[in-house]
């Protein structure tokens, strides 16, 4: 192979701003080829994605409201990547967090005062979510079960569990589907349109997180445990304690997402609560490369995608899915360039090989061949 | 020609190398070398760690490709792309690190990756093949035998056997001895005897002078990436060939105060552990370390030194026994425990635990400070005073870093070493150990190691140094524990220790049948 | 009596029948991890190959045609799997589930886009040619056994398939080689075995078995095309990895296993009974959890661990 990868002698500053950049160029360039294949103009079609999301009002809050929940499940998958805990079920947590705050906001706080409703709800989300991932990261510090399937395995449970709840044992007298509306003194206020407070929750949140991660103790050593596991033992981390507590927090995070979803914008349990914002997070986090800010920034972005595939469905009776799939393309030339961060390529000639036994002998022994 | 030196016989070279050089970021591993090798001879390649022995064998096994440089063989060109390239050509490599699958039989690893292998191969034939092998050369083992089940030294004869089958010419040995006790030592030699008797030729990778003399025809020294010398062995000595080696006249002369001792500071109590496989890896332990003193553990590789150095850490839990430091019980502390009971730990694996390779080397540096005052308060750490600590120990451990925000995994392997030593010894209070602190170190970065811990043992501290290297341990050490299969087979005060002896501990003989020797429990009866 | 025999014939015909596909994507898989690549994108391989296989055995009318399609898109999508952890390095756990999520979106947009005009476009709903179950005579009336033969051609080709991947894997050179490179790269490397080449054919050979199992889906188990048509297949195949040791004998125990809850889950149904569904529809998915639980203590008991020493690990050659 005449090209070769070589080892850089220090990270590459340029590749870390280029990768991301050219990684949606490339995307944006084979959903287009896919979009031309299906019988449909890409230029017409981003720009009516774009316009969707950007050009009016309305698209504009659209994009908020999909952004609360990607950046929080944003937020939970980037805390359990930066300790390669590969945590896939925000899903599951974001659905056990919509089913936990509904009940509480519904069924269990009958009695208490009502200021309290709201409270106990979003508490009672972040629990169910907490516990969730709680689960496999104690399967994973006790036994080391490995975290991937478990986390996946649940999500499945969660969405078929609240799927009971709504269609059967939960559901409104009079509806196909869906729990009664919760009590309005729990409702996060409307801003925008459809936008509502939750924003604020992630947008707080990813704050503090940078802080933690930058400045405290527990950041420092999630980043040791993350890097280097054995190090991490060694220099005397607990690391089944730091799975288990890291786990707890990333999957209240994702509950929070589904308590903040039912009492800002569905205001009930019921279909469309799990609409693959958990997996959307995964993308986020890695190509915010697990950075708490870089995390709202992306998760705009692909709020802005789903809400731009929205809209061509609607205008242009296009499937919403171009947007998963332009989502899906980004990650892929991000993970493919992210080897240039570490490693440079080159074209490398082969030595020279025309000299011959007698003229090897005359001294040529300078280092003829390959220079770089 | 570079070597006017030839064997006895006339013959021409069957084969020559010419002008090999092979860069690796930051380091000129073979500067422009010459290396010929004639049939049925012995040539050792003689240099210390980081003279580009390795890499220059690695070149011509198809490892490495060279930046620069011609290979003949015979008279004739050949392009080594690939160690199937090598194989083909009747070259073949043991590498120190042995390549074996170890879930797979003795006979699967012999042929894995033969180009000639019938698709279905037949297996019970293969067996019969190596055995009669096996017989030839005297390499005795099982074929059918999985690798994981076998000693180092039998995985060795699988190594050698590997290349024997496929028809090697050229054998290449990389420090085949370092994990062998003298006397599995001397049976090698009868192997290379039967090999070379055949007309083969063999290269023979070392750093110890003994073996250069015992079992090679001519010897080649090499001295940071170049050939300094090529000799015959019968025209030469131990001691010009360590001048040519190191490039000085003596090795090491560490002026060495006598030892101190003070109050006892380690005590293991028939300390029974399992290693990673289950299998017993320390079997009634007992020693004893006391201030002031280095105590040095010798041993093959693969005897409980590992183990030995993390059930002190807190990094493998015991099954029976005690452990005590300062006199408190420490037996099943975690690694924290250790680390605030003052133990200091230089493991063999610098960049798989030592360090956090894509972390900063001031962070690196914090790393078992950075849980109280000044580094952290109430949970915060204090970037800048993290800094200040990291520039002191910067500076008076001599680490060569661009920046302290640098990742470590950009320093050259002697400043990573460096950086652990500046950490533990900063963090240890009380006992350090150090396992193989030295290997794969160039010569100032090996002495500016050994004056380290000599510089703990003379502040009153004590030390365990686990070390393969017996010219080290006599040099640093004050008394030598030997380590075989997980026991203590005597302990030798370094005064009146001499290799012959602690060779015989090694490969498992009584300390009761030696003399001078104390035998391990009775010293910890002593304390 | 007969009422007996006749459930259990009926149960063991749709145990395999549901089994089919796991048991194409578990051997592909354990081809793949055997070479050491974990690859997580099997839920989302299966999904565009039971699409695309649907779609192309619709045009074409050849049940046939769609499946050599449906197996080369797994294996596409197996290829940038292995280009992005083989050659580019790549995290293989995020790589893996990228692949998932391209998968899954393209699946669902190519429902939606293939289709014809008079169909919105959309594939859902459609009714296209499908491998039929093919009876042999006198073999299918033994009891309960007699449903081994009361199966689809590809659940046929399983009865060849599985003891030749065992053989291969085991007996033969290729097989000792991929078990090489698997176990220690490095190794393999230095005795000559091309560790990159073999990477990278059997995760796409590893694909295009997946892709097989995904066109049984939509051609043979449940013919025609709708959303999420796997169910989380893909990754029930991930866990029988495990459960099977990396062995594709074991697969099949496996697979029936899974299989098996379904028939009995599709039983239960037709019988009317009240347990609701959303707890059987859990099942497979709380079994697999406890599967993956007992098998990992069950490693760490015995100390000998089954998964090949480098999955998930890139190998690097002249890195130093």
């Amino acid at each position: 192979m005449p090209f070769k990868f070589r080892k850089r002698e220090s990270v590459s500053r340029k590749a870390v701003l280029l990768v991301p950049l050219l990684s949606f160029a490339v995307s944006l360039l084979f959903g287009a080829i896919m979009l031309i294949l299906s019988g449909a103009d890409p230029v017409v079609t981003y720009l009516a994605m774009f316009g969707g999301a950007f050009g009016s009002t309305h698209g504009l809050s659209e994009v908020l409201v999909k952004s609360i929940p990607l950046i929080l499940t944003g937020l939970s998958v980037a805390i359990a990547f930066r300790m390669r805990f590969w945590n896939i079920g925000a899903e599951g947590q974001l659905t056990m967090g919509a089913v936990a705050a509904t009940g509480a906001a519904l069924f269990w706080s009958q009695g208490w005062p009502s200021w309290t409703i709201m409270p106990l709800s979003i508490a009672a989300g972040c629990i169910a979510g907490g516990l969730w991932a709680g689960v496999p990261a104690i399967l994973k510090a006790t036994l080391n079960v490995d975290e991937t399937l478990t986390t996946l395995m649940l999500n499945y449970v969660a969405v078929l569990y609240s799927e009971h709840l709504y269609y059967v044992t939960w559901r409104a007298p009079g509806r196909n589907s869906g729990t009664e509306r919760i009590p309005q003194v729990a409702w996060l206020s409307r801003f925008l349109g459809r936008a509502h407070t939750g924003i604020f929750f992630g947008l707080a949140l990813a704050l503090v997180l940078w802080l933690i991660f930058r400045y405290t103790r527990w950041g420092f050593e999630l980043k040791i445990i993350g890097s280097n596991a054995t190090a991490a033992r060694y220099m005397g981390i607990n690391i089944a304690r730091n799975i288990i507590l890291t786990l707890l927090i990333s999957g209240a995070i994702s509950g929070l997402a589904g308590a903040v979803e039912v009492l800002g914008l569905t205001r009930s349990l019921q279909q469309g609560i799990s609409v693959g914002y958990g997996y959307t997070a995964i993308i986020i986090a890695w190509m915010a490369q697990l950075d708490p800010l870089g995390v709202i920034f992306v998760a705009f972005l692909m709020a802005a995608l789903l809400v731009g595939g929205d809209q061509i469905q609607m205008r242009m009776r296009l499937p919403a899915s171009v947007g998963i799939v332009l989502q899906a393309m980004l990650l892929i030339p991000m993970l493919a360039g992210g080897l240039f961060r570490d490693y440079s390529l080159h074209w490398e000639r082969p030595p020279k090989t025309d000299g011959v036994a007698g003229s090897m002998q005359a001294d040529g022994m300078e280092a003829g061949g390959a220079e770089d | 020609m570079t070597d006017g030196i030839r064997p006895l016989t006339v013959s021409a070279p069957v084969l020559r190398m010419r002008g090999i050089t092979k860069r690796f970021p930051g380091v000129l591993a073979n500067d422009r070398i010459d290396l010929d090798l004639y049939r049925g001879e012995v040539l050792a390649l003689l240099g210390e760690n980081g003279a580009g022995k390795s890499t220059l064998m690695n070149v011509l096994a198809g490892l490495y490709r060279p930046d620069a440089g011609t290979i003949l063989l015979g008279e004739t060109h050949v392009e080594i792309d690939s160690p199937r390239d090598a194989a083909e050509l009747g070259i073949g490599m043991v590498h120190q690190n042995f390549m074996l699958v170890p879930t797979m039989t003795v006979a699967q690893n012999i042929v894995l990756g033969m180009p000639d292998l019938p698709i279905v191969p037949d297996l019970e034939e293969i067996h019969r093949q190596i055995e009669a092998l096996s017989n030839r050369y005297g390499l005795l083992v099982d074929p059918q035998a999985y690798i994981w089940q076998l000693s180092v030294g039998e995985q060795q004869r699988v190594e050698i056997l590997k290349l024997l089958y496929r028809g090697a010419d050229i054998l290449i040995l990389d420090e085949p001895t370092a994990v062998l006790t003298p006397q599995e030592i001397e049976e090698l030699g009868h192997v290379l005897a039967a090999v070379q008797a055949e007309g083969k030729s063999i290269i023979f990778i070392t750093h110890k002078m003994g073996e250069v003399i015992a079992f090679s025809d001519r010897v080649c020294v090499l001295r940071q990436g170049r050939v300094v010398a090529t000799k015959r062995t019968a025209e030469t000595n131990p001691r010009e060939l360590a001048r040519l080696m190191v490039g000085r006249e003596v090795l090491f002369q560490i002026e060495k105060a006598p030892a101190d001792p003070g109050e006892t500071l380690l005590v293991l109590r028939h300390v029974c552990a399992d290693n990673d496989k289950g299998l017993p890896a320390l079997r009634q332990l007992s020693l004893v370390v006391r201030r002031g003193e280095i105590l040095g553990i010798a041993g093959v590789a693969g005897n409980g030194q590992r183990e030995l150095a993390e059930v002190i850490t807190g990094l493998r839990d015991i099954k029976t026994g005690e452990i005590l430091i300062n006199g408190r019980d420490r037996t099943s502390s975690s690694p924290l425990q250790m680390i605030e009971s003052g133990v200091g730990h230089i493991p063999a694996d610098r960049m798989g635990m030592g360090t956090v390779g894509n972390m900063a080397v001031a962070d690196n540096l914090a790393m078992k400070s950075y849980r109280s005052p000044p580094l952290a308060e109430y949970g915060i750490l204090r970037r800048e005073k993290i800094l200040r600590f990291a520039r002191s120990l910067i500076e008076a451990f001599g680490i060569s870093t661009p920046t302290p925000q640098t990742p470590v995994k950009f320093l050259s392997g002697g400043n990573i070493q460096k950086t652990i030593l500046a950490r533990e010894i900063d963090a240890c209070a009380s006992l350090l150990v150090a396992v193989y602190p030295s290997r794969g170190l160039d010569v100032g970065a090996t002495e500016a190691v050994r004056r380290r811990l000599l510089e703990q043992r003379d502040a009153g501290r004590a030390v365990l140094l686990i070390s393969e290297d017996l010219d080290e341990l006599l040099t640093v050490a004050d008394r030598i524990a030997v380590l075989y299969e997980g026991r203590v087979m005597g302990i030798v005060p370094t005064a009146s220790a001499d290799v012959e002896t602690v060779g015989l501990l090694m490969s498992g003989s009584e300390a009761a049948e030696l003399d001078g020797v104390t035998s391990a429990p009775s010293t910890v009866g002593a304390f | 009596m007969t009422g007996l025999v006749a459930l259990l014939t009926s149960i063991l015909t749709i145990t395999l029948r549901a089994g089919t596909s796991l048991i194409f994507g578990t051997v592909g898989e354990i081809y793949t991890e055997r070479s050491g690549i974990l690859n997580l994108g099997i839920e989302g391989m299966m999904l565009a190959s039971a699409v695309t296989g649907f779609g192309v055995g619709y045009y074409s009318d050849s049940a046939l045609l769609g499946l050599v399609v449906a197996a080369c898109m797994g294996g596409l999508l197996a290829a940038v799997h292995a280009f992005l952890t083989v050659t580019m390095r790549a995290n293989q756990v995020v790589s893996g589930l990228s692949i998932t999520l391209f998968g899954t979106g393209l699946a669902s947009f190519l429902g939606e886009r293939l289709g014809p005009a008079t169909n919105n476009h959309s594939l859902v709903g459609l009714i296209g040619p499908r491998f039929s179950p093919l009876v042999v005579p006198g073999l299918s009336q033994i009891p309960v056994l007699g449903a081994l033969f009361r199966q689809d051609p590809l659940t046929y080709a399983l009865y060849v398939l599985v003891p030749l991947a065992w053989y291969y894997l085991y007996r033969t050179r290729f097989g000792l080689n991929l078990r090489a490179v698997g176990e220690s790269p490095l190794t393999a490397d230095a005795m000559g075995v091309d560790v990159i080449r073999i990477r990278y054919l059997y995760t796409i050979l590893g694909g295009m078995l997946v892709g097989v199992g995904g066109a049984h889906l939509s051609l043979a188990y449940a013919p025609g095309w709708t959303e999420n048509l796997t169910g989380g297949r893909g990754w029930i195949v991930i866990a029988l990895v495990i459960f099977a040791m990396w062995n594709p004998l074991r697969a099949v125990l496996g697979a029936i296993l899974f299989g098996g809850i379904n028939a009995v889950q599709f039983r239960l149904q037709a019988g009317g009974t009240t347990i609701a569904s959303a707890y059987l529809n859990m099942l497979p998915y709380l079994i697999t959890i406890l599967v993956l639980v007992a098998m990992t203590w069950w490693e760490a008991l015995s100390h000998r661990v089954g998964a090949p020493a480098a999955l998930g690990v890139p190998y690097i050659r002249e890195d130093k």
